[in-house]
């Protein structure tokens, strides 16, 4: 068992904290995008129904699974958001030369995420309730492990990202703001994973949050949901948290032995 | 401890040996044959030196000789190929986080975060560091180091001294064992250099703080250092009293003799 520090953790937390409370442009994107994206996807939902079968309701298809996969976004982009600040202030050698562990300074960065990523989704919530009347009801209990898992895989990628930025140096940011994209393909967000060909398929159910997805298809379907295969779900997070956090550990073993966090901006990828 | 200087022994490998006195209290820091190797080059070649309590030692040598290397060693951020380091009889590889809760440091590229004020990074830092009443700690330091109009200032937009002075009260927080200073005067204007350097020699006799300095300013180094260590090529060249040293060299001036530590080594490490 790994031992965390409270004050260190909340060191983390507390710079965020601080970046937040002074800077709009920090602030603004926790909810404005994803409200945007409500926004447009609630009035498309609203024009399917009026054209579409009258027995298909897409609000809850496609406006919810909307809505989740955003949670996920900002959950993961909560954690990379944390740690690029100390890129972009060339921190890394005050923050890892003061006496806090990897594991604390990960633990601070996910719970920056939990904050922030709270925040977007409040917003998505109220906005697609109120305005396009998106109801959590028809969900039923099985919303607790859908954001539980998509929650947990947020974190994951967003430990895997930071490991990444700190192995391949900062321009390795672009490499991963796009990730939520590239991998919305594949977990079916808006269509049943065997819509995919086979070789795709064979990845998404590598991929925690497409258990998610067709869990909440089955739900607006009015069908039961497999609670075996959201469990599958939840244990493919878990191991994805526990797989990036060793990754984490691994290249910041490397920075340490190479200097590469004593000299992190001249990228000295080998 | 015996300090080497012109009577030190040299061990059969050419590094110097550590003969501490009997008796001598635990030393602040404690380097144990260092090395750090990039393949077959050696950045710092099988170092041995302490720091006492209350005792400021320069880490003097050219660029490139190993002086960032050895301090990124002790900070903890660099894994040494072989050896050890001790800090206040803490075993930094395995008791790193203790070792680090008594160290700390003020560098001239390891500015602290522009984006946030004076008090926010203080604070920050001093959750890191576990200071106790950090509000209190902050205040206290804010009014020593003459930084209570910038509280509320942006770090980023500070002047370099200004900032040199934000890192020195980070520095502190924690009230080291150990403190590391890498250039610290390096940007400071020489009313404000002296000045900075009284505070840091009070602060040091005050606490009982061992500090490792390295400056390229070699009548800072006398005016300040208790005794210095001459790096080139990774390896401890020459150790002494900045006052006398030149003269045991036949050198005039430790600027004399940095210079000729910097052409000459060979010279000097047969002499």
């Amino acid at each position: 068992m790994i031992a965390l520090r409270p004050r260190r953790v909340a060191a983390i937390v507390l710079r965020q904290g601080f970046l937040l409370r002074g800077s709009p442009a920090r602030f603004l994107p926790l909810f404005a995008w994803v409200a945007i994206d409500i926004v447009l996807w609630g009035f498309i939902t609203r024009y399917l129904n009026a054209v579409a079968s009258p027995a298909v309701d897409f609000v809850p298809l496609l406006l919810g699974a909307v809505l989740l996969w955003d949670f996920f976004a900002r959950v993961m982009h909560g954690v990379t958001m944390a740690f690029f600040e100390d890129v972009w202030s060339r921190n890394f050698l005050n923050v890892f030369a003061a006496p806090i562990t990897t594991a604390e300074y990960v633990a601070g960065l996910v719970l920056s995420a939990v904050l922030t990523s709270a925040i977007g989704l409040a917003v998505m919530v109220v906005l697609a309730t109120a305005a396009f009347g998106l109801s959590f009801v028809g969900y039923g209990v099985a919303i607790v492990p859908a954001l539980l898992i998509l929650f947990l895989f947020g974190i994951a990628l967003g430990i895997l990202g930071c490991a990444i930025v700190l192995r391949l140096g900062p321009a390795a940011e672009w490499l991963i703001w796009p990730i939520p994209a590239v991998l919305s393909p594949f977990v079916g967000v808006f269509y049943p994973i065997s819509t995919l060909p086979r070789w795709m398929q064979a990845f998404s159910w590598a991929l925690a949050p497409s258990y998610v997805f067709e869990a909440m298809r089955a739900l607006a379907a009015g069908t039961p949901v497999s609670w075996g295969s959201l469990g599958w779900g939840a244990l493919l997070a878990t191991a994805s948290i526990v797989l990036a956090g060793w990754g984490f550990a691994r290249v910041y073993r490397h920075a340490v032995r190479t200097g590469l966090v004593a000299r992190y901006s001249a990228e000295t990828v080998s | 401890m015996g300090d080497g200087g012109p009577a030190a022994a040299r061990s059969p490998e050419g590094g110097r040996r550590l003969d501490r006195t009997p008796g001598a209290p635990t030393p602040i820091l404690l380097v144990e044959d260092l090395r750090k190797s990039y393949g077959t080059i050696a950045a710092v070649d099988g170092i041995r030196f302490h720091v006492a309590p209350g005792e400021i030692v320069g880490l003097l040598g050219p660029n490139g000789a190993g002086k960032t290397t050895t301090i990124n060693m002790i900070l903890g951020v660099l894994s040494p190929t072989s050896g050890a380091i001790r800090v206040d009889g803490l075993d930094l590889a395995r008791r790193r986080c203790e070792a680090l809760q008594r160290t700390n440091f003020a560098a001239v590229y390891a500015p602290l975060p522009g984006n946030l004020t004076v008090s926010q990074n203080l604070r920050v830092f001093g959750l890191l560091y576990g200071v106790r009443d950090v509000g209190a700690r902050v205040e206290a330091l804010l009014a020593e180091l003459d930084l209570r109009a910038f509280r509320d200032t942006k770090t980023g937009v500070l002047s370099s001294g200004e900032q040199t002075r934000v890192s020195l009260a980070k520095a502190m927080l924690n009230r080291p064992r150990l403190l590391l200073l890498d250039e610290p005067t390096a940007s400071l204007d020489p009313a404000i250099a002296r000045d900075l350097r009284g505070r840091i020699r009070g602060v040091a006799e005050r606490e009982a703080q061992g500090v490792l300095w390295t400056s390229h300013n070699m009548r800072e180094v006398e005016e300040v250092c208790d005794r210095v260590l001459f790096l080139s090529h990774g390896r401890i060249l020459l150790e002494g009293d900045p006052r006398t040293l030149p003269g045991e060299h036949g050198r005039a001036t430790l600027e004399d003799l940095f210079i000729a530590v910097a052409r000459e080594p060979l010279a000097l490490e047969h002499a």
